[in-house]
């Protein structure tokens, strides 16, 4: 093609020239800085949401000069994607949001340092050493305060069977923490009896919720009246919504799996690059500094000694919670097959 | 090169009449190889997680009771895709062919709803028509109602996904309008047909490749979501796919059911050749693009405008409002709203690049299923499909397993992301092109050859220009999808990569609603500006 030929062209054709310069530019950029995702000190998947530990992390970068490098999805997309990349995994430390979790990625988690463990209670922590609890989450009943009073709750768990609950009931069976209690019930009063509360609710024709927030937003709404919850959603919609925000949780007393206390909790992946600064990341959660700060912005209760709850809060001594301990909570298989066959999951 | 493979190529079948060059350039059929390997690398890993684990899966998938999912996701697939042609035409029609006032106004609109993310259209819906929802407040007082019809289940996942990918048909018909001889009109006209009969014996029939392409698409679209059908419960296929990965991380049989989800995709792709039709859709003869006459809606302009203006606010203004409303409450109450600038960025910029590519990658696939037809290029068009018919995850976790298996270096990185993006949206750039050069007489490409011009100057110098505004549709429809892409964007990102959509979606999943709004309603801002420039741009007579 001669000279000429070629400029006309690129003149009849100049927008098309125009983007495809643009983009050829971008591709170049894009490759020239690609290479970027090695540069990471430490790599966290974190199944916790952004808003509550971002600025956690980044404190943890100012403090050491790491550089940190997150993913955050969902706890079951993640441990899918750390499935999937087998050996070759980016990822450090899992960062995730409730025992269930945790357990399932047990087999790809190496042994946890003593002094990283010890610095949890024995309840909150891996039986294995293969993750520790950061902090605590307490479920609880949420309920609308325009319909009821506490008053008018039952003490235990096992007495929102009652067909006067009949339609009033929200719950999410597919959640994680949901399926969490599943198992402590279990752990406590065995399968039979869990399958009954199990019928017991489903006969009461409970709405069901893809996860906690959702049901929190119902109750307040006025769509049901109680919901299964973990507590501290309540207090995030009380801080944006105000004290008008008409729902308010309550503590079941019978010490039963209506009060257990569940963790979200860290381990260290068999394949990760970057222990040394792993260990330190997770020993960094378990400082008095980010478990205050857990206990301020997110409304969770601290684990280790000497940190205390959120004023609003109950606490974690006053909550007559069941004599469990988490190690027992791995078994979330049973826990699935129950829920099938009960038929409230698919 | 070309001419010399031209004699030795056997002689395909002719179905046209025109096609006496059967073989395809290889500047075609080498990029469409490419791509047709590139998309059918998730099928191959669902097949391969399906038989991999043995039995399995396939007999837990056969105990539980498929069908009943199956047929209820069908349904709802084919609803909404009726409800999206019933919209999207008479507005395609309004806004291109009739004086309907502030017409590109209305364009720019009815666009927009393609980038509401449907978690986030579901949410908006019920906030705002769900039990003590904003409406049944407004409604409380003065009128005393106190119960509205129910929002969650099918007629809610029927009435958000219909109103959020109504565009898709939009998007695909407006070009096909613009593309469309008003020479055939105004022969129809002449010969004594009325404006209406005119629409429906003439109009509409050459509209049925575009129709069936955006109704595709939708139809998809409804299979593959997510979003809305989880907060509206509605237990799609989909829904079923994501809870055996929530509940039981189990990544087998997630990979059976979306074996399922292709095998329905594929019987869909056959009910749309069927739709489509063998017709021609070009002129015969010489003919020039032009603007046509527009038709006076004269008494009718009120209630068109009203119609059009309706579907705006259910589709537009409502979730906007709710969002604002969101914003403005936690802005109120003191929610600090720094806003990451970083992901305003990587949004526009990940979507232009998106578009590109995916423009690059679609247009030979369609040039090669419109002109050099065959039962190779028609299966090469319906592979290219697929990627839309699958669940976001599923394709995310496929690449996440080629990925950090065989391109290491690429894993994570924005390149393999983009090439995720090409694949998920392929279908978008492809349908559209298709559409528009269906539209074209192959004589002139055959004119330009018998002139002397090499197969790959012609395409150049004479396709490309002519498709220009299918081209630049299709561009700004695969970069509003992106700008809402989620599941893909979250697992294959660069470590620490933002963008507006996954600050939306971390926020909201955590209920901090005013946080969400803002990059949400951003989201809106940003892809109205090319969707501003292709009606500002479409309006000027095609040269």
């Amino acid at each position: 093609m001669s000279g000429s030929r070629f400029l006309q062209l690129l003149r009849r054709f100049r927008g098309a020239a125009a983007i495809a310069a643009l983009s050829a530019s971008l591709l170049v950029f894009v490759a020239a800085c690609g290479g970027g995702e090695g540069s990471a000190d430490l790599v966290i998947y974190s199944g916790r949401e952004e808003d509550l530990v971002g600025p956690l992390i980044d404190q943890f970068e100012e403090e050491t000069g790491l550089d940190v490098g997150v993913r955050y999805g969902s706890n079951a997309q993640l441990i899918a994607t750390i499935f999937e990349e087998g050996g070759n995994s980016p990822a450090d430390v899992f960062f995730g949001s409730d025992p269930g979790s945790l357990g399932a990625l047990s087999d790809k988690l190496g042994v946890l340092p003593a002094s990283i463990l010890e610095q949890v209670p024995v309840s909150f922590r891996s039986p294995l050493g293969t993750w520790v609890g950061v902090t605590g989450r307490a479920r609880t009943v949420v309920y609308n305060t325009d319909a009821l009073t506490e008053a008018d709750l039952p003490e235990s768990i096992f007495d929102f069977t009652d067909p006067v609950w009949k339609g009033r009931i929200g719950w999410a069976p597919t959640n994680g923490s949901f399926q969490s209690m599943v198992t402590a019930m279990r752990q406590i009063v065995g399968d039979d009896e869990t399958r009954e509360w199990l019928e017991g609710i489903k006969a009461n024709n409970p709405t069901e919720y893809p996860k906690n927030t959702p049901i929190v937003q119902a109750v307040a709404n006025g769509e049901v009246d109680v919901g299964f919850v973990n507590h501290y959603y309540l207090h995030r919609f009380l801080a944006e919504e105000g004290d008008s925000f008409s729902a308010r949780n309550a503590f079941m007393r019978g010490g039963d799996a209506g009060a257990v206390v569940l963790v979200a909790g860290a381990g260290i992946l068999k394949s990760a690059d970057h222990q040394p600064a792993a260990e330190r990341f997770i020993d960094f959660l378990l400082s008095v500094e980010a478990q205050q700060y857990f206990s301020d912005e997110t409304f969770e209760y601290p684990l280790v000694e000497g940190v205390a709850p959120q004023a609003d809060l109950v606490p974690l001594e006053e909550i007559e919670v069941p004599d469990l301990d988490l190690s027992s909570l791995s078994d979330l298989e049973g826990t699935l097959d129950l829920l099938r066959s009960v038929g409230v999951i698919p | 090169m070309a001419l010399e493979m031209e004699a030795v190529a056997p002689a395909a079948p002719d179905t046209s009449g025109w096609a006496r060059t059967s073989w395809p350039p290889i500047f075609i059929l080498v990029p469409s190889l490419l791509v047709t390997v590139a998309v059918m690398l998730p099928v191959a890993y669902v097949v391969g997680r399906t038989f991999g684990a043995g039995a399995d899966a396939w007999d837990l998938l056969v105990q539980r009771s498929v069908l009943d999912t199956l047929l209820r996701t069908v349904f709802l697939s084919v609803a909404v895709t009726a409800a999206t042609v019933t919209l999207a035409v008479p507005i395609a029609w309004l806004t291109v062919r009739t004086d309907l006032p502030f017409k590109r106004f209305w364009s720019v609109l009815t666009v927009l709803p393609l980038v509401i993310p449907s978690y986030v259209g579901a949410l908006v819906a019920i906030t705002a028509l769900g039990p003590k929802g904003l409406v049944q407040q407004m409604l409380e007082g003065p009128f005393g109602i106190d119960r509205l019809p129910g929002i969650y289940g099918f007629s809610g996942s029927l009435l958000v996904l219909s109103f959020l990918s109504f565009p898709y048909v939009l998007l695909s018909v407006r070009a096909a309008l613009w593309n469309l001889d008003p020479a055939m009109e105004e022969a129809a006209r002449g010969l004594g047909l009325g404006a209406w009969a005119t629409f429906r014996r003439v109009t509409l029939p050459h509209l049925r490749p575009a129709i069936a392409a955006g109704g595709l698409l939708v139809a998809l679209y409804t299979l593959s979501d997510f979003g809305a059908v989880s907060l509206l419960r509605f237990n799609s296929f989909t829904r079923v796919i994501y809870l055996q990965y929530e509940t039981s991380f189990d990544r087998t049989l997630a990979a059976a059911s979306s074996l399922v989800l292709v095998m329905v995709g594929f019987a869909l792709l056959m009910i749309e050749a069927r739709a489509r039709g063998r017709s021609r859709y070009h002129r015969s003869a010489v003919g020039s693009a032009r603007a046509p006459n527009l038709v006076r809606l004269n008494a009718w302009r009120w209630p068109a405008l009203l119609s059009v203006a309706t579907v705006v606010t259910i589709s537009l203004v409502l979730p906007v409002t709710v969002l604002t409303y969101w914003l403005v409450r936690g802005w109120a109450a003191g929610e600090s709203l720094s806003f990451v600038w970083g992901a305003l960025f990587n949004s526009a910029y990940v979507s232009l690049l998106a578009a590109a590519a995916t423009l690059a990658a679609a247009l030979p696939v369609a040039f090669l299923t419109v002109r050099h037809t065959g039962w190779l290029s028609s299966m090469l068009e319906r592979t290219t499909y697929v990627g839309f018919a699958l669940p976001g995850i599923v394709v995310a976790l496929a690449f996440v397993y080629f990925g950090a298996r065989y391109v290491t270096p690429l894993y994570q990185t924005l390149p393999l992301l983009v090439i995720v993006y090409v694949i998920l949206f392929l279908p978008i750039a492809a349908g559209t092109i298709r559409a528009s050069l269906l539209q074209l007489n192959p004589h002139v490409e055959e004119a330009a050859r018998g002139l002397g011009r090499s197969p790959a100057h012609v395409f150049l110098t004479v396709l490309l220009p002519l498709l220009r505004t299918g081209l630049l549709a299709s561009a700004v429809g695969v970069f509003l999808v992106t700008m809402k892409e989620l599941p893909a964007t979250l697992v294959l990102g660069p470590l620490g990569f933002k963008t507006l959509a996954t600050a939306t979606w971390s926020a909201s999943s955590s209920a901090f609603f005013a946080r969400a709004a803002a990059p949400a309603l951003l989201i809106l801002l940003i892809s109205s500006l090319p969707v501003a420039f292709l009606t500002f741009r479409e309006q000027r007579p095609a040269s």
